[in-house]
């Protein structure tokens, strides 16, 4: 039996791989996918935790998530298509507009 | 080492191999491909947790429509990877930042150490019930005390379709700003040009 501090660990590792790329990265699509996967090591530490005490309402809140993230992913790609429209670039030190 | 340890092993590997290098692809789309690698051990390890219905989830709706619309996106985009992402920033800048993703890396696997030391029963697996993770045990949940959140993801993706629809929408020639618009401008403009 695996204990569940170690798929916590997986949660924890997935989660800082995902906080380096949205820092590192310059690519804006790349930076998306970063947000992504850190919305889905939360997501296994909820079920981690889930299975660990025998309920399962951290399966439905996993499922919220999903929801979440799937209307992120529309609305954040719609922005990402006009933006490019604009700017014709997808690196994100090009969208400064905002910058003051 | 018995096959469950195994399963695990080989997931958490695959899970976090397909992270690195879904960050280190400089080809978009090659990065989508590395995600989705990674999406699918993260099921394994659902599905070895006892939620079933929750990796069946991952796989066909992030796995399969959520990544999907990335791949896409990155072909409306025509992106390849040979695209100017603009200066490199500085050596040290990027040091920084990795040091500061490996602290929080540290950070959480203090605070799971901590709560793993401090409360013995918290790394044990409860017993496992027979509907454990079964779709008729989350759709009563759903329908019974969540019955108000599962509503509102209702309203939620009809907000994020309709926003994402006028988002994109390309302006038309006949509307207000078509004026300003560079696309709109007629071909003898183009031919002035």
């Amino acid at each position: 039996m695996v204990p569940i501090p170690a798929y916590l660990t997986v949660a924890a590792l997935l989660f800082a791989i995902g906080t380096a790329g949205v820092l590192i990265t310059r690519n804006m699509i790349v930076l998306f996918m970063s947000i992504e996967l850190m919305l889905n090591s939360a997501n296994l530490a909820l079920i981690a935790f889930s299975r660990a005490l025998n309920i399962m309402d951290g399966h439905v809140v996993v499922f919220l998530v999903l929801t979440v993230a799937a209307a992120e992913a529309a609305v954040g790609l719609a922005m990402i298509i006009t933006v490019f429209r604009n700017r014709e670039s997808i690196s994100i030190d090009r969208y400064n507009l905002l910058k003051w | 080492m018995n096959l469950d340890a195994i399963i695990f092993v080989i997931s958490a590997v695959v899970a976090v191999f397909g992270a690195i290098m879904m960050i280190a692809q400089k080809n978009p789309v090659a990065s989508v491909l590395y995600l989705i690698l990674s999406f699918l051990a993260q099921a394994v390890l659902y599905i070895q947790l006892g939620a079933m219905f929750v990796g069946v989830m991952l796989v066909i709706v992030y796995a399969g429509a959520i990544m999907v619309l990335f791949l896409f996106v990155i072909m409306l985009l025509n992106l390849r990877g040979t695209e100017d992402l603009g200066e490199k920033p500085h050596p040290v800048s990027g040091i920084v930042k990795l040091l500061i993703a490996a602290l929080l890396l540290m950070e959480l696997i203090f605070v799971i150490r901590g709560v793993y030391t401090e409360y013995p029963n918290a790394g044990i697996l409860a017993a496992q019930s027979d509907s454990f993770g079964s779709i008729k045990s989350i759709a009563t949940l759903l329908f019974t005390k969540y019955l108000y959140p599962f509503e509102l993801t209702g309203v939620l993706l009809l907000v994020a379709v309709v926003g994402a629809v006028v988002i994109a929408r390309r302006e038309e020639p006949g509307e207000t700003q078509s004026e300003e618009h560079p696309e709109a401008s007629t071909p003898i403009d183009q031919a002035v040009k």
